[in-house]
């Protein structure tokens, strides 16, 4: 919470293409509201800084939305998808609670430790991972989960995580989803056929 | 269950979320003549279903809309709550990135029996390419005419928004979502003035679930009859079932409310690791509820007021299953972390309460605690219940309460063996 804003010490500047995905997004809500758009500009200013809002672009997002700069930073700190330091060009979040404690997030955490040489809060000097710890992500049946950048990384096992960090360190493609099931759908064998048989519990 | 009285048919997205797929499924079809039929038509055949809100509160969905003032000066809003984050659930996740079409038909019969031309869906920002999905959806929707100045040719206008949200468990609770869509940080708002009254920019608002929404469209085109012949009285109709942890085959599944909890685990979920009676005990509807232990997990069913009965709750039915190689004191300080990281620092029972927590249940944990201090646990724990003004402290609290409850020999246990 009491993360100072960094500079870049280069001035900021939207580009062409998020000021017209920012035109569309005033768009959805009433004119006199346009503070409304605050996470979702945000979130376009972080992606076009590499991963983190340094003070420039909290300062021009207040601009462009008509609020102080304290402003942005009371809202950059309350969210946990906003960075105030520099995060690595893969940022690996590990699910830590409930069903993927469960199901061993624990091991997973110490498989990133060990494989990225860094703890969880901090960026590789290269630049090319960062690691957190994060609360629940919501796919809670296809846990452990790990989320990297935009895409989850699901059913993990200690080795198959190894393979997908791997595969981003040596800038394999790697597939997101699950990672040990064959089969994307989560039903399970059989669904439906054996309770139908007895003619349903209430028909 | 009979397949047909199934609501979610493409919940594993086995086939296209697309429109055309969606409308071969059933989606969007007579949108307009239920429309015709009316406003008061639509919301009395959603209380008639006996619908219960999917969000965990279970509030009568057809009575919450009823509150909703008609023919008002301001504009009325509809917002979709689908910051799903409660640990253990992720049921709205499968209907937003493969039934993105079962929601957005919701959100137009919902919208226009309610007065409001405007709905958003608040979705959380971990779910990026869920977003992707429904906003793909809201595109294909406007394109078919189905949302826009004469939404599906009924003559009502409907406009749709996504909002991303950015990381906060708190935004899931209905006042702190309207703040954080209204660009501030997620702070829950004192309650009244309800959202009916004064919600978003201070206009009438509805805040659902996800899925309370997506049922809507199946409830009136087969009737509140036929919804309310399923599952049990006070329990209406069908739910999505997340069932995750320690079983065989952890899963999404939708069920008749009722169902008996060891058969869901049992027949659905393959079963729990090592067996039935490797089972310790279950969580059947959230973090926010208590756990059971083994005994009760035995016969009680999943229905609102079965579980509220052994002091616990349906929640968001998401059930995690703990196995005998569960620490539950372990699992309940995973739980009072969450809580911590997560409040949002608005009331001080709260604030203060969980950091207390948490750092008690990880001296039990270790088992460096005094044994009087359970004691002194259960008292923070009533203390935050019911002092704040959202429901997060009374979710912090009743885990820890029900560890207290069910587990009190092995906590006591485990203290004198240390000291």
């Amino acid at each position: 919470m009491s993360v100072k804003p960094l500079f870049q010490n280069e001035p900021f500047v939207f580009s062409q293409e998020n000021q017209e995905k920012i035109e569309k997004l005033l768009a959805r809500y009433p004119k006199d509201r346009k503070v409304s758009a605050i996470l979702p500009v945000l979130d376009l200013a972080q992606r076009q800084c590499g991963g983190w809002l340094p003070r420039e672009a909290m300062e021009a997002v207040a601009e462009l939305l008509g609020v102080t700069p304290l402003y942005v930073w009371e809202i950059a700190t309350f969210y946990t998808m906003f960075h105030l330091r520099p995060t690595g060009q893969h940022h690996v979040q590990v699910c830590r609670t409930a069903s993927c404690y469960l199901r061993g997030a624990g091991k997973l955490t110490k498989v990133c430790e060990k494989k990225l040489k860094i703890a969880c809060g901090q960026t590789r000097e290269d630049g090319k991972f960062s690691l957190e710890e994060v609360e629940c992500l919501g796919a809670c049946v296809n846990a452990p989960v790990v989320q990297i950048n935009d895409d989850y990384y699901e059913d993990l096992s200690p080795e198959a995580l190894e393979d997908v960090l791997e595969a981003l360190e040596t800038d394999e493609s790697v597939k997101p989803g699950s990672q040990t099931r064959q089969k994307l759908s989560t039903a399970p064998a059989g669904y439906g056929a054996k309770p139908e048989k007895k003619g349903g519990r209430r028909a | 269950m009979l397949s047909k009285n199934r609501i979610f048919t493409n919940l594993y997205g086995e086939s296209t979320p697309s429109l055309k797929g969606s409308k071969r499924r059933g989606d969007w079809k007579g949108t307009k003549a239920l429309m015709a039929k009316g406003t008061d038509w639509i919301i009395n055949e959603v209380k008639a279903s006996g619908l219960r809100g999917r969000g965990g509160a279970g509030f009568s969905a057809g009575m919450k809309w009823s509150f909703m003032p008609k023919g008002g000066k301001l504009p009325n809003y509809l917002v979709v709550n689908a910051d799903e984050s409660e640990p253990g659930t992720c049921k709205d996740r499968d209907i937003l990135r493969h039934e993105p079409h079962k929601l957005l038909e919701g959100i137009l019969l919902a919208g226009f029996a309610m007065e409001a031309h405007t709905a958003y869906i608040y979705i959380r920002g971990e779910y990026f390419r869920e977003a992707e999905a429904v906003q793909k959806a809201i595109d294909e929707a406007y394109e078919d005419g189905l949302l826009g100045p004469d939404a599906a040719g009924s003559g009502w206008q409907m406009d749709i928004h996504l909002h991303r949200g950015a990381g906060a468990y708190i935004c899931g609770e209905e006042t702190a979502l309207l703040e954080s869509l209204e660009g501030r940080r997620g702070m829950p708002r004192l309650k009244p003035p309800f959202p009916a009254n004064a919600g978003l920019y201070g206009c009438p608002t509805t805040i659902n679930n996800v899925e309370t929404i997506a049922v809507v469209p199946e409830i009136l085109r087969r009737g509140a009859d036929w919804f309310a012949s399923l599952g049990v009285k006070g329990s209406t109709g069908t739910k999505i079932f997340c069932i995750s942890g320690h079983v065989n085959h952890p899963c999404n599944i939708e069920l008749e409310m009722g169902i008996p909890l060891k058969e869901l685990i049992e027949t659905y979920a393959g079963g729990v690791r090592g067996g039935w009676d490797n089972l310790l005990a279950v969580i059947p509807g959230g973090s926010s509820v208590s756990l059971l232990p083994k005994e009760i997990c035995e016969t009680v069913t999943m229905d609102f007021d079965s579980l509220a009965a052994v002091q616990s709750g349906l929640g968001t039915a998401a059930v995690m299953v703990m196995d005998q190689s569960t620490d539950p004191i372990g699992m309940i300080a995973n739980l009072a972390h969450f809580y911590h990281h997560e409040s949002c620092g608005q009331c001080t029972p709260c604030r203060e309460g969980t950091g207390w927590m948490m750092r008690i249940l990880d001296r039990m944990v270790a088992g460096e605690a005094e044994a009087e201090e359970i004691d002194k646990l259960l008292d923070i724990a009533n203390q935050v219940e019911g002092h704040t003004i959202c429901a997060l402290g009374d979710a912090a609290a009743w885990p820890i309460q029900g560890l207290i409850r069910h587990f009190r020999p092995l906590l006591e246990q485990r203290l004198k063996k240390a000291a």
